[in-house]
């Protein structure tokens, strides 16, 4: 038998089959899993994809609806119309048991990416300047005396291992001995959305204020981070900072004009 | 048509006027008990004054951005009507501004009702700033009465000024209509981009503050209030975004007039309304994200909280929720540029390609539209690793997401390409060394825009935002500019198949022009009140702050409710006074039905 697939088949199987490769193929193959989220919204783009191909010509979309219609009208297709319409409201049932049961996990939180700073940076209640314009005292080091830059990143490694590795862990990218026991889960500084999108006045003020400083907007902020401005010198959250960057090779970001 | 009895008429009065007293009744008290003369803030009654200010203003901006949108692309059209001496892009562009005169009155009356809710909530705020934008008010008074006395002689004037000279002064007209309304909004613009960031740029680009650190006294002079940080931004911004708007609205008007339609004739003509509006609201769109990239980085700039604030963290799902808005915007004008070739003879030979194009925006939407932070649970966030994934967590960076857009973008381009292009066949002989120079160049630059992408990823982010993403923005721009102009010589002398089938467009592709009106008008609310918003408790940006009840940012689950009534009662209004004119023009076409059957009976 060489019966071609109804255009509807044929979309129907594209859709499985994309939903197919994200959820184990992208997800578990090639890298993590995607969460639940992600995969619904790419699916929908797929279906209005589909949706789009099949029906801006009137031909093919009365070749898509036709499946539809000859199972909804015609008198031979009896059992596939109680087959659907037994297992149509079974799928939904299960949906929305899934949807309201009690479960143990937490629910998906509508996380925000990044806290706004306050408008001035403060080390304890001493004021620095404002957040905007403050910079790195030792940043200018790096041209002017490449040796006493060094010892400061130096310090910052010092600093970084003795307090910061068990989170962050020793490569920086977050995968500390206690990150897993931490939810959200600590800084990733490898990743290139971390480091070159913030200044390091940014940093400084997250190091120093930690988890309790964290802005009353768009709360509840979730953070372990303790308010290091207790443990560290200003010098030692700077030298922290540089080293985060040399480590990484990320530069932190500045709001100058770009002179390359 | 049924007709309404006079009784029923009489009662449906009756419970109106009943309504109305109920409505003053209900808030007449809370009004009463404000009778201070010197205080800060007065509660508007029900709704709050944040509400109705917010309300009010969205619906000024809404009819305002039509009403300058529509008179830039009809003096256009007229033109090419003068030019080509047909006459259909004439009477196109007199029913465009027919549609501007029925929302002209609607725009002023909504403005009045702003600066009334705004003095009587916010004194103080509108005393600060009355003191120091003064002058320029007046000035608004004066273009209003230029625009105003313009746009009547320009309406009034057109079927009297038809001659060859007279036809130049009414086009001039139309241009002057253009920059009394462009100088209105620009105005009009200062006020409230200086309330957003009130300061002046200094040197590399650093805030220069307009007011004493100390006592909040304002130390700038008019100009630089003027000229301050974001003004110029939004100008631009708001000047594309009102031929996009503009364009979107008169497409959905074409839309409802075409399934609405009873004569094929009146099928045809709106169908090619409705392809011009599509065609206006895609020039638009195509220059639009780069504008708003400017503006945001300028916004940056000014102040790095705010910055982070609207992109990384208060207001951030709400531009998740802007780039799916703006991937509906992309499908939707590509479909219904898709839609519209089936109705030319010809156009079928692209239809191959479809299926690629499709894949290539629905990529880049995806990309486009993934958020930094994925929305997950905590147990989908231990088995991924960490808070990004390391695959589709890059998506949520903005290098990902510009080459996407600029991609989006060519693709677009491609699609109106192959509109263009269809049902004609070009006679030059270098045609086939043109289309693949075309192939190429679109090649290389999409090429070209996704390497500078990827090496977004590595370098640092001033050279990003100041060269990398320029750079790619130059490159979709010179790209689309190079190929037109190509294409154009390419298909000066063409064969064409003379067979567009005006009037043969699936119902579909109407609904779609609805679609992009409304997902433009819900685009427009959602950015209002993110602009707004991100002054957070503050009247005047670190000036004056706001200690009124209303000092709240609302969530955005409230503020998507909010956008949604000024939504209903933007499109009741637009509604009502699109069918005001539709019932005028029914009834003067009735009338000379009826002159001409009386004619013909008196010969």
């Amino acid at each position: 038998m060489n019966k071609r697939l109804s255009l509807f088949t044929r979309c129907l199987i594209l859709f499985l089959l994309v939903w197919l490769f994200l959820r184990f193929f992208i997800g578990g193959v090639w890298s993590v899993p995607l969460p639940a989220s992600v995969i619904a919204m790419y699916v929908v783009l797929i279906l209005l994809a589909i949706l789009v191909h099949v029906s801006v010509e009137d031909d093919r979309f009365r070749e898509f609806l036709r499946p539809i219609k000859e199972t909804l009208i015609d008198d031979d297709k009896k059992i596939r119309r109680i087959a659907l319409g037994t297992l149509i409201p079974l799928v939904l049932l299960g949906f929305t048991f899934s949807k309201v049961s009690t479960k143990a996990d937490p629910p998906a939180a509508l996380r925000t990416a990044h806290p706004a700073p306050p408008a001035e940076l403060k080390y304890g209640d001493k004021v620095i300047g404002l957040t905007q314009e403050v910079e790195n005292p030792f940043r200018h080091l790096e041209k002017d005396d490449k040796e006493a830059f060094k010892a400061h990143a130096e310090n910052g490694r010092r600093v970084y291992y003795q307090n910061c590795f068990y989170c962050h862990g020793d490569d920086l990218d977050g995968e500390g001995h206690f990150a897993h026991g931490l939810n959200p889960l600590p800084a990733n500084f490898q990743d290139p959305g971390i480091i070159p999108n913030f200044q390091e006045s940014f940093f400084f003020w997250r190091i120093s204020k930690g988890g309790p400083g964290l802005p009353p907007a768009a709360t509840p902020w979730d953070s372990a981070m303790p308010v290091w401005e207790d443990h560290l010198t200003e010098e030692e959250i700077w030298d922290v900072i540089i080293f985060l960057s040399e480590y990484t090779g990320y530069k932190p970001r500045t709001f100058g004009e770009a002179d390359h | 048509m049924r007709c309404i009895s006079a009784d029923s008429k009489n009662r449906l009065y009756f419970y109106l006027g009943l309504l109305v007293i109920y409505a003053v009744l209900a808030i007449a008290p809370a009004f009463a008990q404000q009778d201070a003369t010197d205080v800060d803030y007065r509660p508007f009654p029900k709704i709050g004054s944040r509400s109705a200010a917010w309300i009010a203003a969205q619906l000024h901006l809404l009819f305002g951005s039509f009403i300058l949108g529509v008179p830039m692309f009809a003096v256009v059209i007229e033109f090419v009507g003068m030019r080509t001496k047909d006459k259909r892009y004439d009477k196109m562009a007199q029913e465009f501004i027919k549609l501007c005169m029925g929302a002209f009155s609607t725009t002023a009356l909504l403005g009045g009702v702003l600066v009334f809710v705004l003095i009587w909530c916010y004194p103080q705020v509108m005393n600060r700033l009355t003191g120091i934008f003064g002058p320029t008010m007046i000035f608004y008074v004066i273009l209003f009465f230029g625009e105003t006395f313009t746009l009547y002689l320009y309406s009034y004037g057109w079927d009297r000024m038809q001659g060859a000279v007279s036809k130049m002064w009414h086009l001039f007209l139309g241009v002057l209509l253009n920059v009394f309304g462009t100088a209105i909004m620009f105005v009009s613009n200062a006020w409230l981009t200086y309330q957003t960031s009130p300061a002046i740029m200094g040197p590399d680009h650093k805030p220069i503050a307009l007011h004493d650190e100390e006592t909040g006294e304002f130390i700038g002079t008019l100009w630089q209030a003027v000229n301050n940080y974001t003004w110029m931004p939004v100008n631009i911004h708001r000047l594309i975004g009102n031929i996009a708007f503009g364009g979107a609205i008169v497409g959905a008007y074409s839309a409802f007039r075409f399934l609405v339609a009873k004569t094929k004739e009146d099928r045809a003509h709106y169908d090619w309304m409705g392809y011009t509006g599509n065609f206006i609201a895609l020039c638009g769109l195509i220059p639009l994200p780069f504008a708003g990239y400017w503006l945001g980085r300028e916004i940056y700039m000014f102040n790095n909280t705010m910055g982070i604030n609207m992109m990384g963290s208060l207001f951030s799902w709400l531009f998740i929720i802007q780039a799916v808005m703006i991937g509906v915007l992309f499908i939707g004008a590509n479909y219904y540029l898709w839609s519209g070739m089936t109705r030319i003879k010809g156009g079928e030979i692209y239809a191959r390609y479809r299926p690629y194009m499709i894949a290539i925006i629905v990529l880049c939407v995806a990309i486009w539209m993934t958020p930094r932070t994925l929305i997950m649970s905590p147990k989908e966030m231990a088995a991924m690793g960490g808070t990004n994934h390391p695959l589709v967590g890059f998506f949520g960076l903005m290098t990902a997401k510009n080459t996407a857009v600029n991609i989006i973008i060519l693709a677009t381009f491609l699609s109106f390409l192959f509109y263009r292009r269809s049902g004609k066949a070009p006679t030059v002989g270098w045609r086939k060394i043109g289309n693949i120079s075309i192939a190429a160049v679109l090649g290389l630059a999409v090429a070209a825009i996704i390497a500078i992408g990827l090496a977004g990823f590595k370098v640092e982010s001033d050279f990003r935002v100041n060269v990398l993403t320029p750079v790619q923005v130059l490159i979709a721009l010179a790209v689309m500019i190079a190929v037109t102009v190509t294409d154009l010589v390419m298909y000066r002398k063409a064969m064409r198949s003379n067979d567009i089938n005006w009037g043969q467009m699936t119902d579909r592709s109407q609904y779609v022009l609805i679609l992009l009106a409304i997902t433009f008008t819900s685009l427009m609310g959602l950015m209002g009140y993110a602009r707004s918003g991100l002054r957070e408790n503050w009247h005047i940006f670190g000036v004056m702050p706001d200690t009124s009840p209303d000092a709240f940012t609302p969530l955005l689950g409230d503020a998507v409710n909010v956008i949604a009534v000024i939504m209903v009662i933007f499109f009741a209004l637009v509604g009502f006074i699109f069918w005001i004119g539709l019932w005028g023009d029914k009834k003067k076409a009735e009338r000379a039905t009826v002159t001409a059957e009386v004619g013909v009976g008196d010969d």
